[in-house]
């Protein structure tokens, strides 16, 4: 075989393995949304499951992975915001930066379990807050913290020092010039990556299996008071999400119609996640073309 | 001269004007001041929780060796997992962590490549607008979802294929392979498209065909890009936790074969924990699987930045 002919088969392999991952993504979506979608009905999306089995709808998990995901942005958007401007604005280029980063890429690579089990024995166990939303939420943010933090820093960091240049001879502070200059052009980027990551926390369950609990108890969903113990907004009841009652049903549920339920619930966790990636595309196409007024 | 002394000789009033403009701070300094007291308070949060994550889960997992006075050495060695017994092996787990990571990165490897291959040499740009949006769905899929694929589809081929039942150590790879292979992916493009232009163009110069230059070339001066590629998904596939659990058996005894039940660190953890209570032996023996994980995700990001540190020296001589 000369050279050449190597060559051909090297780039037939290459095509092969191409279209091996593409079919294996194609085969994972078509199977979850065919397997799922005929078992989704209204009342799947909204009933309520039996305690026991977990057989029946999802709707107060699925309100949970809402309310979780919502309590959890709250949180670490603001931390990693203040955590990215200062690496890209004030940090110096000196060991303690090396140590913080060190420390943020640490947090990243930490198994999600783990990050759960810390919660847990945190919160759960030390603070004696048992199961609950807010668990949940705090060990959501420990896991998805460097993530963002790294994204913001990465958007804050792209936009031209020019801008930073015009900002200071205007006479305005770092601080001003980072919150009103640099962020509204960084913000395509943030908010790509907060959607992205959004998605990410929205299918974690191993972080939340012994922080925010594996009990969805029915809630009265036209009580709105937070500190009423039956009211879905209430931050100290536990709240299995999508995510974790997926993981329930098929490791210690005993329905009978486990495999359909869980199909189901999978599609509609795909959905939402194909929702967010698609999401994150548009708004920031749209917040980029609306900061930088460009076609 | 006449002008100086004017000046020196200014109403008091005016002095001490001048000297308070001077000597206190403006209000953009102020800002700037409660600007950076925010961002160092959001920093040093972060820094808080990894301390403090490092501090309990340490100060947890050696309370196995510290209180209940087991040898670090049987503990790692055992092979015998029954902790309400007292017997606390962890071998079973430790090995079977390791062969669901080592044999998903074998596997995903190839695929990795090739596919990074095709998205920066052979199909720049139709073969990036089409996998780039397959890979971030890779990822996006939640590992709960490859879980109940891995139990629906995964196990019962193989159970169909092998005989058993179906679940162990090669259905874990199965889904693992799929789960890390985005991240490797991903790593490898971003290494591929940091190779100087001049090489590839250098080499085609010679007469190279384009295999050529990509086997001898472009891999090879992108290898250390790679390793820590593969690095990244064996972490990855080493701390994944529910989708594993799913799909293995969760048998905490040395994995015989591929093909039967066995279990891995993570397994072991989701499933045991809440079933323990906090301070007994069999508890704190699971924090102590919780803390060789810890360890081992210390250990890949070493890893991780002394490949980073070597192939920086290489580039530089």
């Amino acid at each position: 075989m000369n050279a050449k002919q190597r060559d051909r088969v090297a780039t037939v392999i290459i095509d092969l393995i191409v279209a091996a991952v593409v079919g294996i993504l194609l085969f994972l979506l078509v199977y979850i949304l065919s397997a799922g979608l005929p078992h989704v009905s209204w009342k799947f999306i909204t009933g309520a499951s039996d305690p026991m089995s977990g057989a029946g709808g999802i709707g107060v998990q699925l309100f949970n992975s809402f309310y979780l995901l919502v309590l959890t942005m709250l949180i670490s958007i603001p931390i990693s915001l203040g955590a990215g401007i200062y690496l890209a604005e004030y940090a110096k280029d000196n060991w303690r930066t090396s140590l913080i980063r060190s420390a943020i890429e640490v947090l990243s690579s930490l198994p999600s379990v783990v990050v759960g089990l810390f919660g847990f024995l945190l919160f759960v166990v030390k603070f004696k807050m048992g199961f609950s939303v807010i668990s949940g939420a705090v060990a959501l943010t420990f896991f998805n913290l460097p993530l963002l933090t790294r994204n913001i820093e990465e958007s804050l960091s792209a936009v031209s020092r020019s801008q930073r240049e015009a900002g200071l001879s205007l006479g305005l502070s770092k601080w001003k010039t980072e919150i009103g200059i640099i962020l509204p052009v960084a913000l395509p980027g943030i908010v790509t990556g907060v959607v992205l990551s959004a998605g990410r926390v929205f299918g974690e369950a191993a972080a939340l299996i012994y922080t925010a609990g594996q009990s969805a108890p029915v809630t009265n969903f036209s009580d709105w008071n937070p500190m009423d113990p039956a009211s879905p907004l209430n931050p100290m009841r536990p709240a299995e999400t999508l995510a974790v009652h997926i993981w329930k049903i098929n490791t210690e549920g005993m329905a009978e119609n486990a495999a359909q339920l869980s199909a189901a619930a999978s599609a509609i966790l795909i959905l939402a996640v194909l929702l967010f990636n698609l999401g994150a595309r548009l708004l920031g196409n749209f917040l980029y073309r609306r900061v930088t007024a460009s076609k | 001269m006449e002008q100086t002394n004017l000046q020196l000789n200014k109403p008091d009033s005016q002095t001490n004007e001048w000297d308070a403009r001077l000597h206190h701070a403006t209000r953009a300094t102020r800002e700037d001041w409660a600007g950076r007291g925010i961002s160092y308070l959001c920093i040093g949060a972060i820094i808080l929780v990894v301390a403090s994550m490092l501090w309990f889960i340490s100060s947890k997992g050696i309370a196995t060796f510290t209180q209940n006075h087991v040898s670090v050495w049987k503990f790692l060695t055992g092979t015998n997992w029954a902790p309400d017994t007292g017997h606390i092996g962890a071998a079973p787990m430790i090995v079977g962590s390791f062969a669901v990571t080592f044999a998903a990165a074998i596997v995903a490897t190839p695929f990795a490549i090739g596919t990074a291959i095709f998205m920066t040499e052979i199909s720049p740009n139709r073969g990036r607008k089409l996998l780039q949006p397959v890979i971030e769905l890779l990822v996006g899929i939640p590992s709960v979802v490859y879980g109940f694929i891995g139990l629906a589809v995964v196990v019962p081929f193989m159970r169909h294929l092998v005989g058993g039942s179906g679940f162990g150590i090669i259905s874990a790879t199965f889904v693992l392979f799929v789960m890390v292979l985005p991240t490797i992916t991903s790593m490898t493009v971003d290494s591929l498209r940091a190779v100087p232009r001049y090489y590839k163009e250098a080499s085609l110069a010679l007469g190279a065909t384009r295999w050529q230059t990509i086997s001898r070339v472009i891999l090879r001066s992108a290898t250390s890009g790679i390793l820590t590629a593969v690095i990244f998904g064996m972490a990855r596939a080493f701390g994944e936790a529910l989708a594993v659990q799913m799909v293995i058996g969760n048998a905490a005894v040395m994995p015989k074969n591929l093909i039967s039940a066995a279990s891995t660190l993570t397994s072991q953890l989701t499933s045991g924990i809440g079933d323990t209570i906090d301070g007994t032996l069999p508890n704190n023996a699971l924090w102590s699987l919780a803390l060789i994980l810890l360890l081992m995700s210390l250990f890949f990001n070493a890893l991780v930045r002394f490949i980073a540190k070597r192939g920086q020296l290489k580039h530089e001589r």
